[in-house]
């Protein structure tokens, strides 16, 4: 731990800023809550958002892992570890039952998650309805009045066009029947984990400053048509690597003569099931 | 039969400029008003205040809702306006790039207004705003079109598909056939004329141009400097004009 910081990096007073607007969002599922977000020492759309979610809510006692992509050996989640471990002194893992936080990007873990646990999502554009509605003002009126036929629009025009919802990541959600809400670009898959999640699930916009949260246990719904209803992802593969059959997977090339495999997006969940299988 | 709208001394100021100043005036059901009026004279000033989207500066707006109840537009939450402006009234821009949304087809477009009142199948939504697009001429096999792709004339038939689908009891139009060329306004003016009939609804047009307001409306406003000058039936009015500037305004016609 480098000790010329404070504690997780940001100033107390920056933490109780940030830990209010985080309870006023749990208070209302959803609600993007706007928060004064602070310069970190890494470039928006890297995670500051989650980054100073994460720093208010370490304790020394905390176990942390952070992943992107579901893995944990990526440059942005190795990079978030260290700086965590640095100005912190926190311990990290890799494994999902060991940590008490969780950082992501892009994805929600395999192994179900547990009420002790934290859930951090990393978000570029917190306002679902933006690329239909540019006005600020407008979104805010449209979500204080829970006028969202807007975005049926948009999934009308994906099934005029694909045949089909072709939105397959950060898929429109309204969390508690209330608010709409962007679930970060996670890919659809994942949607399912959101609804009635034993894990609180907070989610942190640095460059637009704005947090929200869906606490546990809340119902999130995904948005659809009567005759179009909402799907998840499906493979005609296997993980290549530990055979899993109900994990999200990612397509991986390994030559340059076409080939590719299929493996498992979430690498602690593939890891362990292969030592498992060898023991 | 009792009045839809009510309009009471309504004025909309900006600063020390009048926009509109005093004007009063019923509208009934199945009733086609037109007011008429040179560039500048309050036209669109007085129906967007009647509209509820200028809040007024003084006079009031009472609007009888389906069930039969008077709503006093001034007095009306946010909410309530917009659920009044989604599911009992229809703004046609004069502008079709100002009513339409551009970056979602000609389909999404008709549908969109049934999907902000809550019709949730696809297959649905399909065939009627298929339905719409026949009713305004349009080719029903454009409707996974942009309407960036569409011609002038289009653009504006596709504004009143996008409308009416919801069979609004009042329509406000700001000028719906200024720009465009006179063949296409008289299409526009012949399926305005056949859906006004057909779905019987109550309509305050602006025009700067009196031929629409012969060919449309039953009663006509004549404006100037911000002030109803003479009001009437839209024949009277045209053929025996009494206020000066009416005799001016019927004399300036162009006639070939």
């Amino acid at each position: 731990m480098t000790p010329s910081y404070n504690f997780a990096f940001l100033d107390e007073d920056t933490k109780r800023m940030l830990r209010r607007a985080l309870l006023k969002a749990v208070a209302i599922p959803g609600y993007q809550v706007p928060f004064g977000s602070r310069e970190m020492p890494l470039p928006y759309g890297w995670g500051t958002g989650g980054i100073q979610v994460t720093a208010a809510l370490l304790g020394p006692d905390d176990v942390l892992k952070v992943i992107d992509q579901g893995a944990d050996d990526t440059t942005n989640a190795v990079n978030i570890r260290r700086f965590f471990a640095r100005v912190a002194g926190v311990a990290t893992t890799e494994r999902t039952v060991e940590a008490s936080l969780i950082q992501t990007r892009h994805r929600i873990p395999e192994t179900p998650l547990r009420e002790d646990q934290i859930l951090v999502f990393q978000v570029p554009e917190p306002e679902p309805l933006r690329t239909l509605e540019p006005r600020e003002a407008e979104t805010r009126t449209l979500h204080a009045l829970g006028d969202y036929g807007l975005m049926h629009v948009k999934l009308y025009e994906d099934i005029a066009q694909y045949g089909h919802i072709a939105t397959s990541y950060d898929y429109p959600v309204l969390v508690d029947g209330r608010f709409l809400t962007s679930p970060s670009p996670i890919p659809k898959f994942d949607n399912p984990k959101l609804d009635r999640s034993p894990a609180l699930m907070l989610f942190g916009a640095g460059r637009e400053k704005r947090l929200y949260a869906i606490p546990p246990y809340t119902r999130v719904e995904s948005l659809a048509f009567d005759d179009h209803p909402f799907e998840i992802q499906q493979w005609e593969h296997r993980c290549e690597l530990c055979g899993s059959g109900e994990s999200y997977l990612d397509e991986v090339v390994v030559d340059d003569r076409g080939g590719r495999m299929f493996v498992c997006s979430d690498t602690d969940y593939c890891g362990r099931r292969r030592t498992e299988a060898q023991a | 039969m009792s009045a839809l709208l009510q309009v009471r001394g309504l004025s909309r100021h900006y600063g020390r400029r009048i926009g509109c100043e005093d004007v009063s005036f019923e509208l009934h059901p199945g009733e086609l008003l037109c007011i008429v009026g040179e560039s500048g004279s309050g036209k669109s000033t007085l129906l967007n205040t009647v509209a509820a989207q200028l809040a007024p500066s003084a006079g009031s707006v009472r609007y009888r809702q389906r069930d039969g109840e008077w709503l006093e537009l001034g007095q009306l939450s946010e909410a309530d306006r917009r659920r009044l402006a989604r599911e009992e009234w229809g703004f046609v821009t004069q502008n079709p790039r100002d009513g339409l949304r551009l970056n979602v087809s000609a389909g999404a477009n008709v549908a969109e207004r049934l999907m902000a009142l809550g019709v949730r199948h696809y297959g649905q939504l399909r065939s009627i705003a298929r339905g719409w697009l026949e009713r305004v001429e349009i080719d029903p096999a454009r409707i996974d079109d942009a309407p960036t792709g569409f011609s002038g004339g289009m653009q504006q038939r596709l504004q009143i598909a996008r409308t009416l689908v919801t069979q609004p009891r009042l329509v406000f139009m700001d000028e719906p056939t200024a720009g465009l060329d006179v063949s296409v306004q008289a299409r526009i003016l012949d399926l305005l004329r056949r859906l006004v009939n057909e779905l019987g609804l109550a309509a305050v047009m602006v025009t700067h141009d009196l031929a629409v307001a012969r060919l449309l409306a039953a009663r006509t406003m004549v404006m100037q400097h911000g002030r109803v000058v003479e009001t009437g039936l839209t024949d009277q009015i045209l053929d025996d004009p009494q206020h000066p500037y009416t005799q001016l305004l019927v004399s300036s016609v162009l006639t070939t």
